[in-house]
């Protein structure tokens, strides 16, 4: 059994609480003056999706979730979830909405992303920290402006809405970081 | 398995080595930062306390239970494992005994374990020792010292002065000194605060305190809490009331604690008490053990003066003084770019 310290408590890293596999989602430090520290840790449930908060006394340990991290190639969605395949078994796997959660706006058909097994079954996905997608709609772009601060929403062909420079126009590509949500740059390809 | 690996066309590094050397303090803050350390040197400079240095580095610990010193060894024969100082007040209370006067200084500090949107496990201290002078009288000069350096208490009304006890009874409707533990923790759920129930009585107070009761403190003025419970004197003087109270206090502006102070303990043989009492429940609870300052008891069997000391997060201070949510926006390197 591999146990995790509250000092390695970070976003992502995914222990056994109350029986269930949980996702850190934060962890704050508080600490009084003088006295027990204490980490705030809010946490997903990964079989149910339910958020929780609770106060850990800082030094406690708990049990690492036996959860595996395996890339997978995303297929198809349909009624009765998302299809992945593992590229190494050519093992399909079906993803409920639920474990799906965010990444379902960041992945296109034949993307690679990281599906999160627990069990051997999938119970969440994590797109890759960047995709490159094309964007849908967004208002018109301001020819020649390329340099100043202004943005405006852009919807993408997956559906994410991002916050794109004035400059950009529909049909572009664009690489968007899928951790922050946030534009980075039109994509080379 | 890393992002860098899942996408080694772009990366050929993991991601949280790309880009991070940079500092994440913006070059302006540290530029108020450097001018803050200037204010410092005037403001003690104006008022006649001599500015020192002592070592980082120690033959002992500090004994408190929720502070983890690093270690590091000295290559002598045989080897000697020295630690890194988790405040200056060894060593300064050394200064003192040895007949100083008011002293301060502004230095590195060391803490295992406490990182954070207030913490860094290396910080810098201010910390400050003024003979013939009590708490109170220190507390004073606290507030002199936020005045002359945070923007914000520009027209604040005088600072209030509170008592440990009365804060839990105004703030979280909770008596420190009476309510048992499973009332603590039924509060606190009722507060949002949710623990074990298993947890002793104190750590219900230290959490209720970090969690219900700082963040309502220091809204609009300076907020100094008072008169803790003996069981927190930590190295404060007890004072016989009924119940007894350790002379001890803290400063909060805008519910960030900045300050510790205490009436300083001057006898050794309490010292020596206290000492032993932390020792034992370090073993009681499987925490490193740490040596005690013998040199420091000595220090204080030779006489040490009737004395107030405090130390002051310097960092945070910063944090206050420009605005900041984080650490990491007034120190150049935090631990994870160090």
């Amino acid at each position: 059994m591999t146990t995790i310290n509250t000092n390695q408590f970070r976003p992502g890293v995914k222990i056994i609480v109350e029986g269930d596999p949980c996702n850190i989602i934060e962890n704050e430090f508080v600490k009084p003056g003088k006295g027990q520290a204490f980490n705030r840790v809010k946490y997903r449930n990964l079989l149910t999706g339910r958020v929780n908060e609770k106060n850990i006394r800082s030094g406690d340990t708990f049990e690492a979730a036996d959860v595996v991290d395996t890339d997978m190639q995303y297929l198809y969605k349909d009624a009765s979830g998302w299809h992945f395949m593992d590229p190494a078994s050519y093992e399909q796997y079906m993803v409920s909405e639920a474990g799906m959660g965010d990444a379902q706006k960041w992945l296109k058909e034949e993307d690679v992303c990281s599906v999160t097994l627990y069990n051997g079954q999938p119970i969440s996905v994590t797109p890759p920290n960047f995709v490159n997608l094309k964007v849908a709609d967004t208002d018109p772009g301001l020819r020649g402006d390329t340099s100043s601060g202004g943005s405006k929403a852009a919807t993408m062909e997956t559906g994410a809405v991002v916050r794109v420079p004035l400059f950009i126009n529909v049909g572009e590509t664009l690489k968007v970081d899928t951790r922050t949500g946030e534009y980075v740059s039109r994509a080379k390809e | 398995m890393s992002g860098g690996e899942r996408r080694g066309k772009r990366y050929s590094a993991p991601s949280h080595d790309a880009g991070d050397w940079r500092p994440t303090a913006p070059l302006e803050s540290l530029k108020r930062r450097a001018e803050l350390v200037d204010r410092l040197r005037r403001f003690f400079a104006e008022r006649g306390v001599l500015e020192v240095e002592t070592p980082v580095l120690g033959a002992a610990a500090a004994t408190d239970l929720h502070l983890a010193s690093f270690s590091t060894t000295l290559s002598t024969a045989p080897p000697r494992t020295l630690w890194l100082q988790t405040s200056p007040e060894l060593h300064m209370k050394r200064l003192l005994a040895a007949g100083s006067g008011p002293i301060w200084q502004l230095c590195k500090a060391f803490r295992d374990g406490e990182a954070g949107r207030r913490h860094n496990p290396e910080f810098t201290m201010l910390e400050w020792y003024r003979p013939g002078w009590d708490h109170h009288q220190l507390m004073d000069e606290v507030e002199a010292l936020l005045r002359a350096t945070l923007p914000q208490l520009a027209g604040a009304p005088a600072a209030e002065k509170l008592a440990y006890r009365e804060a839990f009874l105004r703030h979280a409707g909770i008596d420190p000194f009476v309510d048992d533990g499973a009332t603590l923790c039924w509060r606190a759920a009722e507060l949002g605060t949710v623990g074990s129930p298993d947890w002793p009585r104190e750590e219900w107070l230290h959490l209720l305190l970090a969690r219900v009761v700082e963040p309502k403190l220091g809204r609009g003025h300076v907020t100094f809490l008072h008169d803790f419970p003996a069981a927190e004197a930590a190295l404060a003087r007890l004072r016989d009331d009924d119940p007894p109270v350790a002379e001890r206090f803290e400063a909060f502006v805008e519910g960030v604690e900045l300050a510790n102070g205490y009436h300083e303990l001057a006898d050794p043989h309490e010292q020596e008490r206290r000492f032993a009492a932390d020792l034992a429940a370090r073993h009681e609870r499987g925490l490193p053990e740490v040596p005690a300052d013998e040199r420091l008891l000595a220090a204080l069997t030779h006489g040490f003066p009737d004395c107030a000391g405090v130390a002051l997060g310097f960092d945070r201070l910063v944090m206050l003084a420009l605005g900041a949510a984080s650490i990491d926006e007034v120190i150049a390197f935090p631990i994870d770019r160090a």
